[in-house]
């Protein structure tokens, strides 16, 4: 970012609800289904049908309401927005204007210049995906898919209290993790469940007014957002630095060419004449309902953030990457309630080990290959003394690869930590014998030398010795 | 009259409509009216009344979140010009 500009964001995220079925009808919402086999009457606009709105959809905006501390509107209005697209075959997508299900939210981030600072939810509305278009392979024509047509949407729209591409997506994680953790979504960004479009501007420090502002469209992944919204940034700044003007409308990111390009539709004037629908009543909700639904509630990434650096006693770091996603806070805090490990070592594990594993083979936290009880057994072996942490990650490996649980991958492979006192002195005095070089050297005062001498204690015992009885048998011997 | 020329066209090019000379003077005209009759409604001081979403008095009946709906794609598709894969084929959308 360059000095003596400010840069304006808002953003407005499109979260896709994980209901079984779509939100104006009973077509199922699944994933990755053959075209067109979830459309249904409702779905492709037949005359004459209606749609009856889904429960699960109210409830799960409430409870979004409720995380982010806003006001759940006791009554709501569906209206239409009205546009021609094939994907949309009704003419308009029922979507709430005036009346919206979330008003007046918030939430806190770390900026991207390290202070806390305050993000407000303008709104977070209720609305229907349209379908899918696809525009290669069909010569002349697009091929229309209508299985995404009805899916329930929540809207989620930001004040314009962003202030870097980093604020921006710092921001989007949280609510990522926020409806992750609330299971109102399952947020995946590949499969579009989780969208972004931003709104940006830019203005000399100190200007009140706002400048013109762009829309970027479709940002789907975090790392897109960040790139595009820097691009976007330079290019109304050299714009307006040139004697230039930026001008309001949507652009795309291309990430291949990494610039943002303007759509030019021709129907620019966004003229959708919305107007509230008849075909739906408006939605009442009690405050009976609200309490019900506030009962559900778990404790949000935040407040368990905290309660592990409490609880825990661990780094804020590490807390912040344990309590990411709501699954992996389970898993860490399953190991810490089955371990006799400390808090700290069940978190280097589960952070170092097994987050490296996981990364270095592509996989969530939900498919790893070491169960919670697993690892938890494998720690404890290193609080008795059975093993050493070296060797432990050996284990952890083989059990990894499906080689059995931690017990057997000890026996089998004989790793078990010598702690025998005599044991480990024999090798001790075979080491000292063959290295009488080094001896005299460490008797003169090469203090150093201690680490040649557990080395070779340590390869001689293929790394089984108990290093603190290695540490202190020699230095007994070589004294 | 309420509405001009150019109102109707934008709103015959937001329908995707193409009216001749002849039929934007009968529109302007006859749109013009249904204006004029509807405009009535603002010499009634709707100061304190809360704007009606709807004329029944009731609330949204919702539905539980269930799958109640079957394949039936071969069966609609029936009606469409053009299916290849089972995707619904229109004129192309992008240049």
């Amino acid at each position: 970012m360059r000095a003596d500009w400010e840069v304006v964001i808002g953003l407005e995220i499109h979260v896709q609800l994980a209901t079984k079925s779509k939100i104006f009808s009973g077509s199922p919402t699944a994933y990755g289904a053959d075209p067109n086999t979830q459309a249904n009457l409702v779905d492709l606009g037949y005359p004459g049908v209606l749609p009856v709105l889904n429960k699960e959809v109210v409830r799960m905006a409430i409870l979004f309401g409720l995380a982010v501390n806003a006001t759940v509107a006791r009554r709501s209005v569906f209206a239409r927005k009205n546009y021609f697209y094939p994907d949309l075959p009704k003419g308009y997508q029922i979507s709430q204007l005036e009346l919206p299900i979330v008003e007046s939210g918030e939430i806190h981030i770390t900026g991207g210049d390290g202070i806390e600072k305050r993000i407000g939810i303008t709104r977070a509305h209720l609305e229907e995906d349209a379908g899918k278009s696809i525009h290669e392979g069909f010569n002349a024509s697009s091929g229309i898919d209508l299985n995404r047509a009805g899916t329930p949407l929540l809207e989620i729209v930001s004040e314009p209290d962003l202030r870097s591409a980093k604020d921006a997506t710092t921001y989007m994680k949280k609510i990522h993790s926020i409806v992750h953790y609330l299971e109102i979504s399952d947020g995946n960004m590949q499969e579009g469940s989780f969208r972004c479009d931003a709104n940006v501007s830019v203005r000399p420090l100190g200007q009140k007014e706002l400048g013109t502002r762009t829309e970027l469209k479709n940002l789907n992944s975090f790392r897109y957002i960040e790139k595009a919204i820097n691009i976007e940034v330079e290019r109304q700044i050299d714009l307006i630095e040139d004697g230039r003007k930026v001008v309001q409308e949507t652009r795309l990111y291309d990430s291949d060419k990494d610039e943002t390009r303007s759509m030019r539709s021709k129907e620019e004037a966004n003229d959708y004449r919305y107007f509230p629908d008849p075909d739906l009543l408006p939605v009442e909700i009690s405050d009976e309902y609200i309490e019900i639904v506030r009962a559900t509630m778990p404790e949000l990434p935040d407040a368990k953030q905290a309660r592990f650096i409490a609880e825990y006693e661990l780094k804020s770091d590490d807390a912040a990457i344990l309590t990411a996603s709501r699954f992996l806070a389970t898993f860490y805090e399953d190991i810490v309630k089955a371990t006799d490990a400390t808090a700290q070592v069940a978190a280097n594990w589960v952070i170092g080990d097994l987050g490296g594993a996981l990364n270095r083979d592509g996989l969530d936290i939900g498919d790893s290959k070491i169960s919670s009880d697993e690892l938890a057994g494998l720690l404890d072996k290193i609080h008795d003394n059975t093993i050493s942490g070296k060797i432990a990650k050996q284990v952890f490996e083989a059990i990894w690869d499906g080689e059995g649980s931690a017990d057997d991958i000890i026996e089998s492979k004989g790793l078990k930590q010598i702690t025998d006192g005599s044991a480990i002195e024999l090798v001790v005095d075979k080491i000292v014998a063959s290295n009488p070089t080094q001896v005299a050297e460490y008797k003169a005062g090469k203090d150093k030398l201690i680490g040649f001498f557990v080395g070779r204690v340590m390869q001689e015992t293929k790394g089984q010795a108990n290093p603190i009885q290695v540490n202190q048998i020699l230095k007994d011997k070589l004294k | 009259m309420s509405l001009n020329k150019n109102q109707a066209q934008h709103i015959a090019m937001l329908a995707r409509l193409k009216l001749s000379d002849d039929e934007y003077a009968e529109s302007v005209e006859k749109l013009s009216k249904i204006i004029d009759f509807v405009d009535q409604l603002s010499a009634v001081d709707t100061t304190d009344i809360i704007p009606m979403a709807h004329p029944l008095a009731a609330a949204q009946r919702l539905r539980p979140d269930d799958v109640t709906e079957v394949d039936n794609r071969d069966h609609y598709q029936q009606n469409a010009n053009e299916v290849v894969d089972g995707l619904y084929l229109v004129p192309k959308v992008l240049e």
